[in-house]
């Protein structure tokens, strides 16, 4: 019996290894009671402390969602998620927020550093002087760490928790929220919208320049409890900001659900940059357990010569079901979208874009790199599509998609509609397979197997990763690798 | 130094043998070429030295220093020295010459207990190699291999050679697809190399490469097998006789 003992201690022991970030955090915390409806919504509110048109909101927004259907369009299959048995509310139990470092639970701050924050971040935490980067650490929901903030106000800009948002500028939250993802926009926007829990808040003024790279690290810590984040970023006329958000996840057996909400409000002559990293769970070798993550993410060029670039570095949850798009309201508007997606074992990547043109002279570009291993399966989706007075709109788009091994699959859908003579659209796509020569050659000249898979696909997503900010670039690298250990031999 | 012994190779889920009982010595210090007509195994010969999976060995071995390279991933063969330049050298995109010459030089120098390279120490090394062989610094700044010309990518292949220390070299078809020039600059490269402590195999079809890369032994491969072996003169012999005397004796 012992050597049978001794085989499941080590199985898991290498399983906790390929998921390094595979580990849970003691924090005790307070829970709604499971399941979803008025009372909980109520709850969610009243925990808060939101005022009544808040609670309006959600309760209109879960008044909505209770008529909707999930959607079933996208290349994704899993079990039927039963809604009424999830957690839609937890937070740590210190919710006043600390005061200083001091008051930070110790458990938290070794969280962070398990999760290999940069130092440069640890460092700001720490409370190092000179460090440059802001973080709202998103923490089960409620920031409970917000730093650099007198700086901020000094550029006039206002980088909080959405919460924090709702009490100090209603009058922001109130013109912007659902403006671009209106509650009703889709199931799980719908659901996000009724009770979302937590999130960040970013205002930059007229004419501001965001003095640093704002960042926000999410992480889903307690079991069962569904994650809800409302983003909001508004780049008033002239203004700049970019946002980095970067993920893990512990290890967990269910699958979580997480369906989160961004917004991007950017006014005449504004830029807003979104990177993020995601890196939640992809569940086990066979698929089980993952994140399933169903996320509505939408920028809005409102204003002339807005522009707006997302990149993304999708390498975890079990589940992406993920588009952010760009709406070119504006003239002249410019929208952006770099992504590099990696699946392995069962995980199902279904993500894309939308570029919508509605104003004259307007552009977007596209380039998506979909890396499919293990037994995944990796779909591109996208539209890009003009608007009768979109004169003179331009998109280009590249889809590369590259396969490892033989059980996975990689597909791409996009759609394109022109309703402009004058628009231009252009559209390339590749498929291409890590051949054993590339492997042998690399492996030849003294790399690992996994070593070399690593080079070839940064290699390949190179276009991308050389639009992400410098913080991430390194990180990024190392992530892929983690990504697809196991992929070959 | 490298024993071949009575090497049976066929490709894995065929039937057809290729190398059919291949023995040879290479010792230490000595560059022996390999000389033979196309499909008689030299490429093969080649592949299975460096550890590439798609051959199966159904009988005899291959000792390195005393060791069996039998069984060995193609990476701890490169570790213990063993290097193959390539006939059709691999493109691979997106990754720079300079990364890939650097992490390969760092994998086999971790292998091998020897610390990493520094930034400056790698640059410098690299300047001064590259030179010798022609290369310009831009060209290392281009992914491997993409878009480089015949010339190009067989002397970045001696760089990666210079760059790896191998103790066992061996050079598949070099000469394929080089000018007069650009051959010189290579077997310069490969000269440079030679050493007490270094074997090295040239396999060729021509023995034009020969002329500047003088070996110590001829092997005349025919038929996966080693027909004949002789001194340098072996080679001419063959350029004005051609193989058809061999074949008829192995047919």
């Amino acid at each position: 019996m012992a050597a049978v003992q001794e085989t499941i201690d080590q199985v898991r022991k290498i399983d906790v290894d390929q998921y390094k970030y595979g580990f849970e955090t003691k924090i005790a915390t307070v829970k709604a009671p499971k399941g979803l409806s008025e009372d909980i919504v109520r709850f969610i509110s009243e925990k808060k402390g939101e005022p009544a048109w808040m609670l309006e909101w959600r309760l209109e927004s879960y008044r909505r969602w209770l008529n909707m259907v999930e959607p079933k369009w996208a290349n994704v299959t899993y079990p039927k998620i039963d809604f009424q048995n999830l957690y839609y509310y937890s937070a740590p139990q210190s919710t006043e927020g600390p005061k200083s470092l001091a008051d930070v639970d110790p458990e938290l701050l070794a969280t962070y550093a398990k999760l290999g924050i940069p130092l440069k971040e640890q460092a700001v935490l720490a409370g190092v002087q000179g460090a440059r980067v802001a973080v709202d650490a998103v923490f089960d929901s409620v920031s409970v760490v917000t730093t650099f903030k007198a700086e901020l106000a000094k550029a006039g800009v206002i980088f909080c928790s959405m919460s924090e948002a709702v009490r100090e500028h209603p009058e922001l939250v109130r013109k912007y929220l659902g403006s671009v993802v209106p509650q009703g926009d889709n199931f799980y926007a719908a659901l996000n919208s009724a009770v979302f829990s937590d999130g960040s808040f970013v205002y930059v003024p007229e004419g501001a320049r965001c003095p640093m790279e704002l960042s926000t690290y999410f992480r889903i810590n307690e079991k069962q409890t569904g994650q809800f984040e409302r983003t909001l970023i508004i780049a008033d006329k002239g203004a700049y900001v970019s946002y980095l958000e970067g993920c893990t996840a512990p290890m967990r057996d269910e699958h979580q659900l997480h369906a989160a909400v961004v917004e991007l409000i950017a006014l005449d002559d504004a830029e807003i940059k979104y990177s993020t990293v995601q890196n939640w769970y992809p569940g086990d070798k066979t698929g089980k357990g993952g994140i399933y993550n169903f996320v509505t993410k939408r920028g809005d060029c409102r204003g002339r010569n807005a522009k707006i670039s997302w990149t993304q570095v999708e390498t975890g949850s079990a589940i992406t079901w993920k588009y952010p798009s760009c709406i070119l309201r504006g003239d002249n508007s410019r929208g952006e979208f770099y992504s590099i997606a990696v699946s392995n074992g069962y995980q199902q990547v279904d993500s894309g874009t939308k570029m919508i043109h509605l104003g004259k002279n307007t552009s977007s570009r596209i380039i998506s790199k979909g890396i499919a291993a293990g037994h995944s399966n990796n779909t591109y989706r996208g539209l890009v599509s003009a608007h009768r007075k979109a004169t003179g709109a331009r998109n280009f788009t590249n889809c590369d998609s590259l396969l490892i091994g033989d059980k996975c699959g990689a597909h791409t859908v996009p759609y394109i509609e022109a309703k402009n003579a004058s628009a231009h659209f252009e559209h390339e796509a590749t498929t291409s397979k890590i051949s054993d020569e590339t492997l042998f050659y690399c492996r030849q000249r003294g790399l690992s197997a996994e070593e070399a898979v690593a080079l070839v696909v940064n290699g390949f997503v190179r276009d991308v990763l050389q639009k992400l900010p410098m913080e991430f670039m390194a990180e990024t690298q190392k992530l892929i690798g983690v990504s697809l250990e196991g992929s070959v031999g | 130094m490298l024993e071949i012994k009575n090497l049976h190779v066929k490709i894995a889920d065929e039937e057809r043998e290729i190398l059919k009982g291949l023995s040879l010595t290479l010792p230490k210090g000595e560059v022996h070429a390999i000389m033979g007509p196309n499909g008689s195994g030299k490429s093969t010969l080649a592949y299975v030295l460096a550890g590439r999976e798609d051959y199966e060995i159904t009988k005899g071995d291959i000792l390195w220093n005393g060791e069996s390279l039998i069984g060995m991933e193609p990476e701890e063969r490169a570790a213990k020295g063993v290097f193959l330049a390539f006939q059709y050298p691999m493109e691979i995109p997106g990754v720079a010459s300079l990364t890939f010459l650097r992490t390969a030089a760092n994998a086999v120098r971790e292998a091998r207990g020897e610390p990493e390279f520094s930034t400056p120490e790698f640059l410098k090394l690299i300047k001064a190699k590259a030179a010798a062989l022609n290369i310009d610094m831009e060209m290392l700044k281009r992914p491997v291999n993409v878009g480089f010309s015949g010339g190009e990518k067989k002397r970045s292949e001696i760089l990666q050679m210079e760059v790896l220390e191998p103790s066992l070299c061996v050079l598949d078809e070099t000469d394929s697809g080089l000018d007069i020039d650009a051959l010189r600059v290579v077997a310069d490269g490969v000269n440079a190399m030679r050493s007490k402590e270094r074997s090295m195999l040239v396999i060729t079809h021509y023995q034009r490469l020969l002329n500047y890369i003088v070996p110590d032994k001829v092997h005349v491969m025919i038929d996966g097998r080693i027909e004949k072996s002789g001194g340098p003169e072996l080679a001419h012999e063959l350029e004005t006789s051609g193989y058809a005397e061999y074949q008829g004796k192995a047919a």
